[in-house]
This record gives structure tokens, sequence and C-alpha cells, in this order.
């Protein structure tokens, strides 16, 4: 049904820019055309750095979650307290606000303590994606974690269980089947968000657009190629997900 | 009572929950081979009680000894917890594991034992609570009464010298109280020391040395069971046994 509908639409769009209604033009990326073809090689070469940028700062992100998460849950208050601050700090940050922090600030800032690097787009974008996420998959993971019943835990300390073997072979493995779907949506909202990048400058598929429009002039055509382009990227992402969440649910019930 | 023969001894424990006194001046003494039932209303402290001998609950004062091991420290709680085997009113098997992983996860990561060795002494304890034919599924797979039969062998597996029963028959369905309560039996008549936090009274009839009945708290009174249910001491103990006896 919903691929129906989807096709429905796209045709929709489709149409109307084929007719001769002069609202739409869509030989600016007609792939039949040499200029088109150049001007749709251009933009769809953007994939690879959305993507690449997307997986990085995923991956960084899901590590520092977890190294902020596991203290989070601790019952010593000097070990909890940082994380706890981390979270509501990174969380409060809008997006382009720290992009621009990052990009702009943060090489002044080791200059100042004496490291001398230069943040290029590509770095920033994955620096800011990564810890503005981070306090998000924290939180998953803390979400997780604690949702394994109390019991689980007591009855592994009857047993003997240390702290380190009942996380292990007791918590984690049941926290990781109710940790992993909503992650991999937290990579949808990093796909996504990574459009930001362009406004530094970072050559990923907003910014190809951004700048095809520029001299071409042809936003609505141009823009709505874009938001196919994510439209696409999500849907598999999306699909992948579905079939993740299906496989550890169908675990679960076993 | 010479003290080599105690298993557990409580003396003036007491547990708050903020301004709530769970337990008042608990004083309990057990000795080895000694089957006790404790019963009383629900919020009574009968849980409670039991879980602060294995230290599952801190207690604010008071002492516990366990055969010998006075709790203080964390070295003499992991010393208790190796004495100790505890069944759950809602079983806490590991749902990821299979019957035969849950039995050897502790034999194994805990006490280091061999894999081999630790599955043959996992099939006798399944052997004991009669269902050896179930090792290799999930928990989810098994009735109630068989999930709580495999944490029975589950807490065996530890070869404890007490074992705690914290109401092992109050989440079952009614045909299946009967199957996890034969196997405590069979378990009390081989001589292990065990207190059975329960509200089965034929079972503690038949099972019990000695009954201890809690009310908010305290110890209100304690007795074999032929004094307990035919002459009842205190009057909160005769409006409580009327209650659950007069079905």
């Amino acid at each position: 049904m919903r691929w129906k509908t989807l096709l429905a639409v796209t045709a929709a769009f489709l149409l109307t820019g084929c007719s001769a209604s002069g609202n739409w033009g869509w030989y600016v990326i007609d792939p039949t055309t040499p200029a088109g073809y150049t001007n749709i090689k251009f933009l769809l070469s953007g994939f690879g750095a959305t993507i690449l940028v997307s997986v990085i700062a995923a991956l960084l992100s899901m590590t520092i979650g977890l190294i902020v998460a596991l203290p989070g849950m601790s019952q010593n208050r000097l070990l909890r307290w940082p994380s706890r601050i981390y979270v509501e700090f990174v969380r409060a940050i809008p997006l382009l606000p720290m992009l621009f922090w990052v990009f702009y600030g943060l090489p002044v800032v080791l200059k100042s303590i004496g490291i001398n690097v230069s943040i290029d787009a590509f770095w920033g974008a994955i620096i800011t994606l990564a810890i503005s996420d981070s306090a998000f998959t924290a939180e998953i993971y803390r979400s997780g974690i604690q949702s394994i019943a109390k019991g689980q835990r007591e009855a592994a300390r009857t047993i003997g269980l240390s702290y380190g073997q009942t996380m292990r072979y007791v918590i984690l493995p049941q926290a990781i089947k109710r940790i992993l779907p909503p992650l991999a949506n937290q990579f949808i909202y990093i796909v996504k968000m990574s459009a930001f990048a362009s406004v530094i400058g970072m050559q990923e598929l907003t910014r190809r657009a951004n700048e095809l429009v520029v001299t071409e002039y042809r936003p609505l055509e141009i823009y709505t190629l874009l938001i196919f382009e994510y439209l696409v990227l999500v849907l598999i992402i999306s699909f992948f997900v579905r079939w993740l969440e299906r496989k550890m649910g169908a675990d679960e019930s076993r | 009572m010479n003290t080599a023969d105690q298993a557990i001894k409580i003396q003036g424990l007491n547990k708050w929950y903020g301004d709530f006194q769970a337990l008042k001046d608990v004083n309990l003494e057990v000795v080895h081979g000694e089957r006790i039932v404790i019963c009383g209303p629900s919020g009574s402290g009968k849980s409670t009680l039991i879980r602060c001998v294995n230290s599952l609950e801190t207690h604010n004062d008071g002492d516990i000894v366990v055969d010998g091991i006075a709790m203080k420290d964390e070295a003499s709680i992991n010393e208790i917890l190796s004495e100790v085997g505890m069944v759950f009113q809602q079983f806490n098997l590991f749902p990821h594991l299979t019957i035969l992983q849950n039995l050897t996860l502790g034999p194994i990561k805990a006490r280091g034992m061999a894999k081999a060795a630790a599955e043959e002494r996992a099939m006798k304890y399944l052997e004991r609570v009669q269902i050896p034919d179930q090792a290799h599924k999930r928990p989810s797979e098994l009735s109630g009464g068989q999930q709580q039969r495999v944490a029975i062998a589950r807490s065996l597996c530890m070869e404890p010298k007490i074992m705690l029963f914290d109401e092992p028959t109050s989440a079952l369905d009614p045909e299946m109280i009967s199957e996890v309560l034969d196997v405590i039996i069979d378990l009390a008549e081989s001589g292990m020391t065990m207190i059975c936090v329960t509200h089965e009274m034929g079972f503690a009839r038949k099972a019990a040395d000695r009954m201890v009945f809690m009310d908010q708290g305290e110890i209100i009174e304690t007795g074999t069971p032929d004094e307990f249910f035919s002459a009842p001491k205190t009057q909160r103990c005769q409006t409580f046994l009327n209650q659950i006896l007069q079905h």
C-alpha cells in the first residue's frame, strides 16, 4: 500500500513536470541530455559524503553514548552526575549553533591550549553530529538496560555472579534487543541532520543541490530530487530497521 | 542451643523505607536442617526479612549471621551468598538462555566449574525436579510450574546449605501449585535448611518444623504447626488464620 502511494506521488510529480504547464522544468536533471546528465551526476555524487559522514558519526555516537550511559546508572553520585550533566547540556544545544561552534570556534579553543589543528567541514560535521546525537544514544542505552527487570539482577546475584558478569551474561544480551531498534532509528536522524553540514561547505547532498540551484535557477526540481534522495536513503535504513526489529522480536519470543 | 548448630541468627533487625518501618526489632534463630514457614498479611515484612538474609535488601541496624559468617562487608556478603539459595515469586529465569544454560551459568562463571561437570550437575538437579527432558528449551516454552521447578534446580546447582523461598507458588495457576510444593517437600525431607514465605497452609502443616507469624514488620508469634494452627496465642494471628482458612 505504502509503495503504491509513493509510486503514485512520484508519477504525479513527473507527469506534471513533463506536461507543458511551464511550472516544472525537469530538463535541468534529465539524464538523456548532456547538460542534465552532468547535473544529475553532480547531485547524486553527494550520496557518498552524506553516507560516510552519517556512518562515522553514528558509530562514534554509539560509542560515546555507551561510555556516558554506564556511569549514569551507578549508585555513586560522583560517577552519575557528570553523565547526567553531559546528557542535559548536550541535549539542549541545537545542532546548527553547535556546528558553527565546532567549525569556527573549536579550532580557536584548541589553539589556545597549544593544539594546532584545523577542522575541515568533513570532520566538523562528524564531531558535531556524533556529540549531539550521543546524548540521545546514552539515554537509549540507559532506558534499555534499566528496562530489564530488577529480578534478573537479583537472580544473577543469588547465583554468585559479579556486577561485570551480570552485565555481560544476563543484562546486556537482553537489553541489546531493546536498544538496537531505537539506535537504528537514531541513525535515520543523523542522516537527515547531516544536511546541516552543507552550511559549513561540506559537499554532501544538500550542498550539491544548493550549488546547482544557484547556477541553474531551478529550485523546485532540484529540491524535489533532493527530498527523494533522502527519502530513498531513509527508506533503505527503515527497511533494515524493520528487519532488525522482526529478527529481535522473534528472538525474544523464542 | 549450640552456636555450631545455627544456620541463621538474626538479632535486633530494623529496616526503614524512608519513614516507614518495614522490620521492627526482628529476632530469629534457625538451626541446621530446620524448616521454617513465615506467614502473615501482605506488607508485613515477610519477604523483606528473607531478602535481608541474602542481602538483596540492606538493613538499618541489627546483626545477621549465616552459618557462622557475620554479615558486614562485601567479602562476607559474597561468602554468605554462596551458602544461600533463593527462589523468587516471579521465577526470574534468564529468558535468553536455555534451561541448561540457566542452570550452568552460576557454576561455570561464578565457581569456575568445567562445562561438562556443570552440565552433569545441572542434569542431576533437573532430574530431581523431574524435568530433565526440558533441558534444551527456553523458559518461555515451559509452564509456570515447570519454570519454578527450574528456578529451584538453578539454586540447587550452587549447592547451598540454606534455601530461601519467597512466595514460590503465588504467581502460579492453581493446578501447578502442587507440583512445585512436592519438589519443596522433597527437598525439606532431604534435610535442607529452609525458610519459606508462603500462604499455602496445607503445605506449611506438612513441611514446617516451625511457623513464624509476622504482622506490621514484627514477629508476633512462633510455634510448631500443631500449636500454631490449633491454638494461636495472639488475637492478630487468630484473625489472620480465620481470614485465610475460611474458604
